[in-house]
């Protein structure tokens, strides 16, 4: 058993604390902060219910962001198989004892709060794979049989996250795992050939894997005017906000859209398009370049860290940030059929919140970490 | 490390591959953002703007209709609904029996109550408890108001007609909006539930100019239609309708009904004979206009329906009855005109042999010799078949025409029917036979297709009375859609007749009240400045078989009801200034001597009584128009 944070001759707790990057941890404090403006706007001008909330919720997200940063890299690497297998647990539990809730089983009652399994599973995938493909040299990359494990460590939780049924984690799950193959040099002609394949089962997961109001709200995304009041009825509203915010917005707390409740669950999916209709297409522009910005900063530690684990982690965990954005922002233009994924550190939501909180804690573990080398079987050797 | 190193190599540019691809995808948000938000802003805020802003139509007031003399006949009055609020009162249930503590509740009645809200999707949107509170009702609640969270009384504003059974026949009545009237009116203001306009009579006739001009407000609504706020700068209020004054007078009108009630159908007409103004328009019996404006009750709509004296039908001008003897008016009208002088005789021996039919007089054992004032003043039927067979239908009714009857009179009101004056085309055209001799006979003593209204009849004793072409009205002013001015000074032309045979006709009618032998002498008008001037009519509704004239014809006491004749007067006061015509017509109410004219007089005395009281100053009904403003 190692130590969490230190071994003879290397950095103190104190002084990684010192390694921590303190300007991105200001983006991700501003993020959360527009985040508390909006809630407090969507309450009609209160910090109840939500905005107050959601601050306690980050500073304690911020808390776990600074420990996870300042553990050991290697413990990290180690537990990696178990963090994974914790939450592919987590999720036949709530296959089998999940709350009803939204009609989906998503949760688990942990009585302080409500433990969403697939968030927990975001997470320990990209770990699962980056510990896999730490291990796994350039060759044997190359070789199908090496990526049968990976492949099944995907699509055991997509597989799962799918009968629950939440198209939107599955689907990020499914992305942030091939964007880890991707990254780990899985050949082009295999994506390819996996792409071509995934087309031709569109038809057949049409007619046996989804829901029928799934299928709505596929067509419906397809055809968002054919059903204005009933499941096109959210798409067009935001659009209507969107729209009717021009280019400088209505103003703080001036959107007619969203205080007059015509934009459906403003406080969580939609708050992009509420901070859209008040501050225009500036706010909006604006909030995407932070986001880039953030994005950026994830890939420059990875690039900028030592070792393979570490690259893989930051990369995978900055993919999984920017779906969580992608999917959002592109959702609520009506890109996207409506999936119910929240924009980072801004809708209200606190597993999400705790989610992205300990991806960017990784991340910047892995910041703090760059110089540490790391062997491909082992964990602690220099190469 | 060689090996490291390529991997780290290649997961370099492969993370560079990713990275710019999430560049790329972001920056194609950042394009439909501005496609959204610049290019098709536009679209997007009027969308916006559409759903946010509602608009809601204000209800204009309705005019008022008064008589001549501002006695209010159609008024707006506040009723009252008692609302909760689910929102506002914390528990519906117990705010309930809250109420009920204070106002009557029926256990069926709550239920309904809580059904409603139960299916009450809009906790804001008001359930309503009761309608129609009497003022007590409304206090008591008032009075409890801090201990009846949510609960809130709603006034608006309900038609009322304060002589409903005097007036129902003459102001008619709203109800509320159907298909049809959609159909014929584009005015928005038809599309509220609320809106009541005008079914029948002033209500209908007059129904643009006393509904006003529906004003609106702009207001904002949240997504479950809950209003937020009023955009006041954007407020047009309503135009309320005008008010009408009618030329009725409520007086008159009341007490001709209350002297008809001994008769189980009539129609009476009073009108000022010089200028045309419709002082009185009864038909009876008749029924409480209030029961329409919010929907009829099955039971009362049957008992108005089944009852078989047709309180539904205005008799006055929807009843067409056999003008009897009154129509000889317009036969010697005709003779006169065409040449027979007025020393004209004829022998009355009871009956005349016409072809193999005999006519015979009321008279069983004739008049003897009848010039032409005897005539009228004993209306000699066999003077009439005699004139009549002379003349020929058709100059009977050129006059009968030129009198008013024939032709609907043009009153501004509906429902009026056009009665019936024949000539040889007319039969032609409907019967398809040719008019025969024994048609003339019969039309001369005004029977057989001869049909009138009682207002024809006011009309055309107007015209006898004044000479000239008298039509008749109900309003004071005139309106046109929905302007309104003042009504002309009216000149009416002359009928075209000579003065001679006017005056002739005028003295015989004076003789048929005032001389010892007319048939209405029991009806003059004693003890009063005034001399009335008249013709009573008795129409047969049935055949007198020879056989039953052999032995003795029926008295119509002896007979049904339904065989009955009608009775009719036609008369007008004073003699010397010719002000007041009226018209009565009691169904099957027998001889119009002893029916008809005695409901004249007591109308004539009753004008010179109110006339007097006016002249004295004493007039009530002229305080109650102010008062009556106070009801709105």
């Amino acid at each position: 058993m190692q130590s969490l944070f230190q071994r003879p001759g290397e950095m103190t707790a104190p002084e990684r604390f010192g390694q921590i990057s303190w300007s991105l941890v200001a983006l991700i404090s501003l993020l959360a902060a527009v985040g508390v403006a909006m809630l407090y706007s969507a309450a009609g001008g209160s910090m109840d219910p939500w905005a107050k909330r959601h601050a306690i919720r980050f500073a304690i997200g911020m808390a776990a962001l600074l420990f996870v940063a300042v553990t050991d890299l290697r413990v990290w690497l180690q537990y990696a198989y178990v963090v994974y297998g914790v939450a592919l647990a987590l999720l036949v539990g709530v296959e089998i004892a999940g709350k009803m809730g939204m009609g989906a089983q998503r949760w688990i009652d942990l009585k302080i709060f409500l433990l969403q399994p697939s968030e927990v599973m975001k997470v320990g995938l990209v770990l699962a794979l980056a510990r896999y493909f730490h291990s796994v040299s350039y060759e044997n990359v190359g070789r199908i049989v090496y990526l049968l494990v990976p492949a099944a460590m995907v699509l055991a939780p997509v597989a799962l996250v799918v009968r629950q049924p939440d198209l939107g984690t599955a689907g990020m799950l499914m992305v942030g795992g091939v964007a880890m193959f991707f990254i780990a040099g899985v050949r082009m002609w295999k994506f390819v050939l996996g792409g071509v394949l995934a087309l031709a089962a569109i038809p057949l997961a049409w007619r046996f894997l989804l829901h029928d109001y799934q299928k709505k709200r596929v067509l419906t995304f397809f055809n968002p005017d054919s059903d204005p009041m009933g499941a096109g009825y959210h798409i067009l509203q935001s659009k209507i906000a969107l729209g009717s915010g021009g280019i400088a917005g209505r103003g703080f707390k001036q959107g007619t859209q969203s205080y007059l409740n015509f934009l459906p669950e403003k406080q969580t999916d939609f708050i992009f398009t509420m901070l859209a209709e008040e501050f225009g297409l500036l706010g909006g522009l604006g909030l995407i370049l932070v986001y880039m910005i953030i994005l950026g900063y994830g890939f420059a530690i990875a690039l900028r860290s030592r070792n393979h684990f570490g690259r893989l982690l930051a990369l995978g965990l900055t993919t999984t940030i920017f779906l969580y954005v992608f999917i959002n922002v592109a959702m609520v233009m009506g890109v996207v059929p409506v999936v119910g994924v929240p924009l980072p550190l801004v809708s209200y939501g606190g597993t999400a919140l705790l989610t992205v909180m300990v991806a960017f804690g990784l991340i910047m573990n892995v910041y703090v970490h760059r110089d540490l080398r790391l062997t491909r079987g082992g964990l602690d050797e220099d190469e | 490390m060689a090996r490291e190193r390529s991997r780290a190599a290649i997961l370099g540019r492969r993370a560079a591959l990713l990275a710019g691809g999430k560049f790329v995808i972001l920056s194609a948000l950042g394009l439909r953002l501005y496609s959204l938000q610049v290019l098709e802003a536009q679209r997007y805020r009027d969308m916006a703007e559409d759903n946010r802003a509602n608009l809601r139509l204000l209800e204009p007031t309705r005019g008022y209709v008064v008589d001549r003399y501002g006695a209010p006949l159609a008024v707006n009055v506040q009723s009252y609904r008692l609302e909760i609020v689910p929102e506002q009162a914390q528990d519906f249930a117990a705010t309930l029996d809250a109420v009920a503590r204070v106002i009557e509740i029926l256990p069926e009645e709550r239920e309904k109550i809580m059904e409603a809200a139960r299916k009450s999707r809009r906790v804001f949107l008001p359930v309503t408890v009761k309608e129609n509170l009497t003022w007590e009702q409304v206090s008591r609640i008032e009075v409890n108001a801090p201990d009846l969270p949510g609960v809130d009384i709603k006034s608006h504003a309900t038609r009322f007609y304060p002589y409903g059974h005097a007036t129902a026949h003459v102001i008619g009545y709203v109800g509320a909006v159907n298909e049809d009237d959609l159909a014929d009116d584009p005015d928005p203001l038809l599309e509220l539930p609320s809106t009541r306009i005008g079914k029948l009579g002033i209500e209908r006739q007059y129904e643009l100019a006393l509904r006003g001009r529906a004003g609106r407000k702009e207001i904002e609504v949240n997504a479950f239609g809950r209003e937020i706020q009023e955009f006041k700068e954007r407020r047009i209020e309503a135009e309320p309708g005008h008010d009408i004054v009618t030329t009725i007078d409520l007086g008159l009108q009341r007490f001709i009904i209350e002297r008809l009630a001994d008769q189980h159908a009539a129609a009476v007409v009073v009108m000022d004979a010089q200028n045309g103004d419709v002082l009185a328009l009864v038909s009876t019996p008749t029924y409480d206009a209030n029961l329409f404006p919010n929907g009829i009750s099955p039971t009362d709509w049957a008992a108005i329906r089944d009852n078989p004296y047709k309180p539904q039908t205005n008799k006055a001008v929807a009843g067409q009855y056999a003008p009897g003897s009154t129509f000889k008016l317009a036969v010697i009208l005709a003779a006169l005109e065409e040449g027979f002088g007025a020393g004209h005789t004829t022998h009355c021996r009871g009956f005349i042999q016409f072809g193999d039919r005999k006519f015979h007089c009321w008279k069983r054992w004739g008049h003897g010799p009848v010039n032409m004032t005897a005539s009228i003043r004993e209306s000699c039927d066999i003077f009439y078949y005699e004139v009549a067979q002379k003349l020929g239908i058709d100059k009977i009714a050129e006059t009968g025409r030129r009198l008013g009857l024939g032709a609907r009179t043009g009153i501004d009101m509906g429902g009026e029917y056009p009665g019936v004056m024949p000539d040889s085309a007319w039969k032609q055209a409907i019967t398809g036979d040719y008019w025969r001799p024994g048609d003339t006979l019969v039309a001369g003593i005004g029977q057989g297709y001869v049909l009138a209204t009682p207002l024809q009849l006011a009309v055309m004793t107007s015209r006898i009375a004044t000479g000239r072409a008298v039509t008749p009205h109900l309003t004071r002013d005139l309106f046109e859609g929905e302007s309104v001015r003042a009504r002309p000074e009216v000149d009416f032309q002359p009928l075209g007749l000579k003065d001679n045979s006017l005056l002739l006709v005028r003295t015989a009618m004076n003789q048929v009240v005032n001389h010892e032998k007319g048939t209405a002498r029991g009806s003059r008008l004693r003890d009063s400045a005034w001399a009335m001037a008249g013709k009573t009519g008795t129409s047969q509704v049935r055949r007198i078989s020879e056989a039953e004239r052999r032995s003795r014809v029926l008295k119509n006491e002896e007979l049904e009801w339904l065989m009955r004749d009608h009775a009719v007067f036609v008369g007008y006061a004073p003699y010397e200034t010719p002000r007041y015509a009226v018209a009565v017509v009691v169904e099957h109410g027998g001889s119009g001597s002893k029916a008809a004219a005695p409901v004249a007089r007591d109308i004539m005395l009753e004008l010179e009584r109110r006339e007097q009281q006016f002249a004295s100053g004493e007039w009530p009904a002229q305080i109650a128009f102010s008062e009556s403003r106070d009801l709105r």
